[in-house]
């Protein structure tokens, strides 16, 4: 395992913020919301799409009342998500999982920050 | 940590969009076409698409009727804010992109600069090249609508000029770049005309139904119809789509759920008349290849047709076998949107359509459920030879295409 130097952590703004690197033939995604630092391989699990370099959306959630009525759709806040741009398929970039299924994930990466500097471990 | 410690290179693209080129778009196709080694493969994708909307103003021009075609010429230049002139459609209920989820859905505004060369031959050359496709058949896409138009004559008179304006403009056997030529099918003389104009064109490789309509293909009208494609030797294509005005599909209030139903629907229609009508048996010749759909649609189909058959053949006298052994026999598919979720029931799939022999590949680029080929090349039930003949040797054979196996360039 290699680890190498992604940036400061300065680079990683304004949130949510990403940079997608290249070690090696490697690809990475890392991510940096408001809580902290996070990494993903750029492979989607769905057919190999460039994960990391898609759009970032908050999670949409639908809100019913207290009669199971539905009050429409809106955005989760806290939630963020990751959007593979050749298929649409969203990962949450805190857990790397896919909102409806669990047993889709994006593969992680381990992502440290030391000194003012973000590194990750391949 | 140990020293000395590398710094990773940021991509050039850091976020794709409807402004990125298509080779970067799919660049981690193309990684995957040099790791499977599909320079040694001949590849066929029967459907990919172009937005012919995009040169309404180039195909007004091949309108044959002056009067019309002055009509369209005034409409391009002056209406402000309208859609394209005659074409029918849904106007804005296009949310294929989830909400800007998938930016190539959208567009496809990468930059271009080939002196010479069409717009839609430069992106489909590059498509080509990124997919690792040595044949290409284009599909035109807000046209798929047109079997809907209100006025049956607009849709000869359009698709005439997009199918003329295609074939000179885009069409190129030397590049790969074909076309099923579309057919107005509402109107059979003309359709018939069609095949007389095309079909001895040898980048039109066959003739498209674009199956959202209310026509029963069956009708005696169309017998002289598909004696003709027949003898021409070209299969005849019905290439799904959507209607959510469908009073049926109206009750969905989801892209998600509209789409899902809406391509496999009109297919499933005019599969059930062409099969119950004994059509295979009447052009024994004739190739039918059932586009866009997905394929789980037809093991459904051959069930429950079978199982309806066995009670009331004399519905059917034509028929000679079962249903089941018409769609595996004398139909063709292809494969996209891929249904992949359950391997058991993905091989029961391909077990029952005899995918080794009848499923052709077919991408869909650009839209938003396209499959590369890995979708096939990743199967774990295939053998080497299985991934082979759905990429493209059964589309080589069903439509008469040279190989092109280790012949292109160098993955």
């Amino acid at each position: 395992m290699e680890t190498v130097r992604v940036g400061s952590v300065e680079e990683f703004a304004p949130l949510p913020a990403r940079k997608v690197v290249e070690v090696g033939g490697e690809e990475v995604g890392v991510f940096r919301l408001d809580d902290g630092f996070y990494a993903w391989r750029n492979t989607c699990p769905h057919q190999g799409g460039p994960v990391c370099q898609g759009r970032i959306y908050n999670r949409v959630l639908e809100a019913l009342d207290a009669g199971r009525r539905s009050l429409g759709r809106r955005y989760d806040e806290e939630r963020v998500n990751i959007v593979c741009p050749w298929h649409g398929l969203e990962y949450d970039i805190r857990t790397g999982r896919h909102p409806g299924n669990d047993g889709m994930a994006l593969e992680p990466v381990a992502v440290q920050v030391q000194n003012g500097e973000v590194y990750v471990s391949l | 940590m140990d020293a000395p410690i590398r710094t990773a290179s940021a991509m050039p693209i850091q976020e794709m969009g409807v402004e990125t080129d298509t080779r970067d778009y799919l660049a981690h196709a193309r990684a995957h076409a040099r790791k499977a080694g599909y320079a040694d493969w001949t590849i066929v994708d029967i459907d990919a698409h172009h937005v012919e909307t995009v040169h309404w103003h180039e195909i007004i021009d091949y309108i044959e009727d002056p009067v019309l075609r002055h009509q369209a010429t005034m409409y391009q230049k002056e209406r402000i804010g309208a859609p394209p002139y005659g074409l029918n459609g849904d106007l804005g209920l296009r949310y294929q992109d989830v909400g800007g989820r998938i930016p190539h859905q959208s567009s496809r505004r990468e930059k271009v600069d080939e002196p010479g060369v069409h717009l839609d031959v430069a992106l489909t050359r590059r498509a080509m090249e990124a997919l690792s496709v040595d044949y290409m058949v284009l599909f035109p896409t807000p046209m798929l609508f047109i079997g809907m138009h209100p006025q049956v004559e607009m849709e000869a008179v359009l698709s005439n000029a997009y199918n003329r304006w295609l074939a000179e403009n885009v069409l190129s056997a030397e590049d790969g770049i074909l076309s099923l030529a579309v057919l107005p099918f509402n109107s059979p003389d003309a359709a018939c005309r069609t095949v007389e104009e095309f079909g001895a064109n040898p980048n039109v490789i066959g003739f498209t139904v674009t199956s959202t309509r209310y026509k029963p293909v069956h009708s005696n009208e169309y017998m002289r119809l598909y004696r003709m494609i027949e003898e021409t030797g070209k299969p005849i294509a019905f290439h799904a789509g959507y209607h959510w005005q469908d009073p049926s599909l109206a009750t969905c209030n989801s892209f998600l759920g509209m789409h899902a139903l809406g391509f496999v629907w009109c297919n499933l229609v005019h599969m059930t008349n062409w099969i119950l009508n004994g059509i295979p048996e009447r052009f024994p010749n004739l190739n039918s290849l059932w586009v866009e759909s997905g394929l789980s649609w037809v093991p459904f189909l051959m069930q429950r047709l079978d199982d309806q058959y066995l009670m009331r053949q004399s519905e059917a006298p034509l028929l000679t076998k079962m249903p089941s052994d018409y769609m595996r026999e004398s139909c063709f598919y292809t494969c996209q949107p891929l249904e992949k979720s359950s391997e058991v029931g993905l091989k029961a799939t391909f077990e029952m359509i005899n995918a080794e022999t009848q499923l052709l590949y077919a991408s869909d680029w650009p839209h938003f459920d396209f499959d590369a080929p890995r979708v096939i090349y990743d199967i774990p039930f295939l053998t080497e030879d299985q991934k082979r003949n759905i990429l493209g040797r059964n589309a080589a054979r069903v439509f008469n295409l040279p190989s092109k196996a280790g012949a292109r360039k160098a993955a």
